[in-house]
Order: structure tokens, then C-alpha cells, then sequence
């Protein structure tokens, strides 16, 4: 596959983890903030292939995992109204909320319909005019503009039937959060796909704080060669912010992308699982656009009082506190079929990814051999 | 979710578009990358191109990647 394999070569991962067996000379905590790192991390076994003086930590970029309870209660109670059809991602209908999922619903007699893009709940809208569709959003500013172009699509459609339950999440306002918590944190590996459409401005808080970071792909070598620049910074004292994705991550960003996003959408307070309330950490239909806002449309209101759930760690998990193994439920009470905590549901969740991929349990690498 | 792809252009009507990878091809949106041409490799997520490829930068960081082995092999000789 073009520009994939080519980063996967066993030969230059190799000559990488020496030259950071050399060059780490200090112990370091660096944070991946993505939940697709974290499966590129393990799947590939990179911390095998770093020194013991760099310590890897997940961080809190995984849509599913960070959406609240009250949301899920939010989008459950929408589907069992009897004029609506809920249109959710197929990994959003296992998070539990506070009374079960949105899966549980759907058994029980809901109209929960799993789409695989926010155009096919547009198409659901125009097929089923008798109904009013409300998709439920989520995800970070990779997934938030492909929402505000589907508000577009339903638009130019004339469509008064479609509208967007929005629990998304802004990546600015939690970098900020996280930093606010002093949790010994030397670099960060930022995420691909969310600068490929915000730009790496918002990376200067960081930086500012002293931090290194560099937006890294997906493929074993974008991650390892990554971690070596963080380290090199660290080295020469710098902080900075570098693009290791250049082939898909402009530093302005997708121009085009954020002015429909910013277009449609206004920031709003957020509840994050596991952090609580976030200011203007969460994206509205605002404007023109407000009357696609489902919460208006039905007069719900998402209750920013997320409460724990018993025993999961996932709070700690999400700021880079703990690790799955940490978890008494870990792989006991808490598996990917039966999930007590968010962060076991979606693929891109720590303990799910750790689940599949720690130590005994990895695959083995794809990283073409030397 | 945050599932996304690299996939090449294949087919453009509008906004709509099909996108390949191996034998896969996908009905993809284009209205976020309305510059978007036949043949470009763009990176997919919930049905929608969000980003279109830049050859000649991945060729750069290769050649990067390349010239890291070189800087290493050297220090080894160092040593
Ligand atoms: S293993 Fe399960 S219960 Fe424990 S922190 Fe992870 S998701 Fe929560």
C-alpha cells in the first residue's frame, strides 16, 4: 500500500531504538494523546523497541471513551421517543451509561440504527421523513467537520427532520486541562488526523509550557522516529512543535475544513468521562444552524454531574495517571464483551487496547523484517 | 471510530466521490477537500476525505527516515 509499508520497515525501526538507546539519557514521560496510537504502540510492540529511561502514557484521545454517561443517557432517551430514530456509530452502542446502552435499548425495542458516517443518517432523514433523525455525535476535530458537512448536506437537502445530538469533544480546551493537573508529563506525541484539520497552533500551550511535541503518524516508523525527536528536543533543551505527519498535516491545518466546522458549530461546556465538566471543551449547532441542535429541538439538557462508576479507573486512565494493569477489573469483572468503563468499549480505549495486545496477548508485529 | 485510512481517488461526481484501497472502493464525501484530484491519495474517516496526501513531503520524510540510519551507522562507527 503506498506510503504505508514503506513505514513499516523493520530495518529502520531498528536503527531508530538504537540510536534512542544512545541519545534518552534522562527518564521520560511521554504521553500519546491518541487512541490510535496507543493501538500502533502496542499492535506494533514499540515499547519493546524503547529504552527503559522512556515511559510511554495513553492519554485522553478516544472519543468513545471520553463520552459522558449523561450524554449516553442523553442519546438512550431520545431513541425510546416514538416519533425519533437514533443514528449512532456502531462502538458508541456498548458505552454504558447510567441505566445500560444504547444496545440494550435497541434489544429492548428502541429505534437505534447503526451508521457508518454521518451521511448515512442524513440518508436515513430523507428516507423516513416521518420520523425525525438525530445522529449522535462524537468524536474530536477529525470527526467534527465530517458532522458540520452532514448539517450541509441536510441543508442543501431542504431536510427538516434531521439533527445532531453533539457530544463532541475539542482537543485545545482538554491540552489545557491536562497541563492545569501537573502530571509530570516531558513531550507529547500529538495526533495525526485531529492537526491534519485544526493546524498546530494550538499545540503553543505546550510548548509555551516547556513541553516538546510533534505530530506523528500512524505507522510503527512515523511513531518511533517521532519519539526520537521528542527526545533530541529534550536534549538540546528546546520545545517545540514539529510535523512528522507532513504528508497529510499542514501547519495551518484543512482551511476548508475548519470554516464549515467553525461555520456550524460553536464551543459549549462539555462533561468529559473520568475529568467532569469542561469549559468550552464541546461543539453546539449554533447560529444558523441551532435548529439542528437536538437538545433544543426536544428541550433536554445533558446533566454535567457525571458520576463514577464503581471500581474503574478510567478517570485515571484518561489523565495518565494509571494503567489497565492497575485496575482490579482489569480482564476480570471488565472484558471487551462484558466492559464496565468506556475505556473498554471503543477499539482505540486503553484497557481494551491493552486487552488485546499486552505482553502474551500481541500480535505479532507487522513491522517488515530486516 | 477514529478508524482513518489512506485511500486513492478513483472516481469524482461533485461532492461525491469512490475512493480504493486493495480491492476495496468506497463511496466517499469530498466536500472537505473540494481541491481534491483523480489519482490523489486522500485519508478517509466517517465516510469523508479529510485530508489529501502530499506526495513529495512523504518522500521527504523518508528520505529523513533514511538519513537517521546513516547518523546512526555513523555514531556505531564511533564507538
Ligand atoms: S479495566 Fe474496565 S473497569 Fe477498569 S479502568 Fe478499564 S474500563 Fe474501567
Amino acid at each position: 500500500m503506498k506510503y504505508m509499508t514503506e513505514f513499516r520497515d523493520g530495518r529502520i525501526a531498528e536503527k531508530i531504538s538504537a540510536a534512542l538507546a544512545v541519545e534518552s539519557k534522562n527518564n521520560v514521560r511521554i504521553m500519546e494523546f491518541c487512541g490510535g496510537h496507543t493501538i500502533s504502540l502496542l499492535k506494533y510492540g514499540i515499547p519493546d523497541l524503547l529504552p527503559e529511561s522512556i515511559e510511554m502514557v495513553s492519554g485522553p484521545g478516544c472519543p468513545v471513551c471520553v463520552t459522558s454517561k449523561a450524554e449516553i443517557d442523553a442519546a438512550i432517551e431520545l431513541a425510546w421517543r416514538p416519533d425519533v430514530m437514533l443514528a449512532s456509530f456502531g462502538d458508541m452502542i456498548r458505552v454504558p451509561g447510567t441505566k445500560g446502552s444504547l444496545r440494550q435499548a435497541k434489544a429492548e425495542g428502541a429505534d437505534v440504527r447503526i451508521v457508518y458516517s454521518p451521511d448515512d443518517a442524513v440518508r436515513l432523514a430523507k428516507e423516513n421523513r416521518e420520523k425525525k433523525v438525530v445522529f449522535f455525535a462524537v468524536g474530536f476535530e477529525t470527526t467534527a467537520p465530517v458532522t458540520a458537512s452532514s448539517v450541509k448536506l441536510a441543508e442543501s437537502l431542504n431536510l427538516d427532520n434531521y439533527f445532531l445530538l453533539s457530544a463532541h469533544k475539542t482537543t485545545p480546551a482538554i491540552l489545557a486541562a491536562l497541563l492545569a493537573e501537573e502530571i509530570n508529563l516531558d513531550g507529547f506525541v500529538c495526533p495525526g488526523h485531529v492537526t491534519a484539520i485544526t493546524g498546530t497552533e494550538m499545540y503553543g500551550i505546550l510548548t509555551d509550557a516547556g513541553k516538546p511535541c510533534v505530530v506523528s503518524g500512524f505507522e510503527p516508523l512515523d511513531i518511533l522516529s517521532s519519539i526520537l525527536s521528542i527526545v533530541r528536543q529534550i536534549n538540546r533543551g528546546a520545545a517545540e512543535t514539529e510535523i512528522e505527519y507532513s504528508r497529510i498535516v499542514a501547519p495551518e491545518g484543512n482551511l476548508h475544513a475548519r470554516r464549515i466546522m467553525e461555520d456550524v458549530f460553536r464551543p459549549a461546556d462539555a462533561v468529559w468521562r473520568g475529568l467532569g465538566v469542561v469549559p468550552a471543551s464541546g461543539f453546539k449547532p449554533s447560529g444558523d444552524y441551532r435548529r439542528f441542535n437536538a437538545c433544543e429541538e426536544f428541550g433536554i439538557e445533558i446533566d454535567m454531574d457525571e458520576k463514577e462508576t464503581k471500581g474503574c479507573i478510567c478517570d485515571s486512565i484518561l489523565r495518565g495517571l494509571k494503567k489497565p494493569p492497575d485496575c482490579k477489573l482489569f480482564k476480570t469483572a471488565c472484558t471487551p464483551e462484558d466492559p464496565v468503563g468506556a475505556c473498554m468499549v471503543s477499539d482505540e480505549g486503553t484497557c481494551s487496547v491493552y486487552y488485546r495486545f499486552h505482553r502474551a496477548q500481541r500480535v505479532e508485529p507487522e513491522i517488515v523484517p530486516a | 471510530m477514529c478508524l482513518a485510512v489512506p485511500m486513492e481517488i478513483v472516481g469524482i461526481d461533485g461532492f461525491r466521490g469512490v475512493a480504493r484501497i486493495g480491492e476495496v472502493k468506497r463511496e466517499i464525501n469530498l466536500m472537505l477537500v473540494p481541491d481534491v484530484k483523480l489519482g490523489d491519495y486522500v485519508i478517509v474517516h466517517a465516510g469523508s476525505a479529510i485530508s489529501v496526501m502530499n506526495g513529495e513531503e512523504a518522500k521527504k520524510t523518508l528520505d529523513l527516515l533514511d538519513e537517521i540510519i546513516e547518523s546512526e551507522s555513523s555514531q556505531e562507527d564511533r564507538q
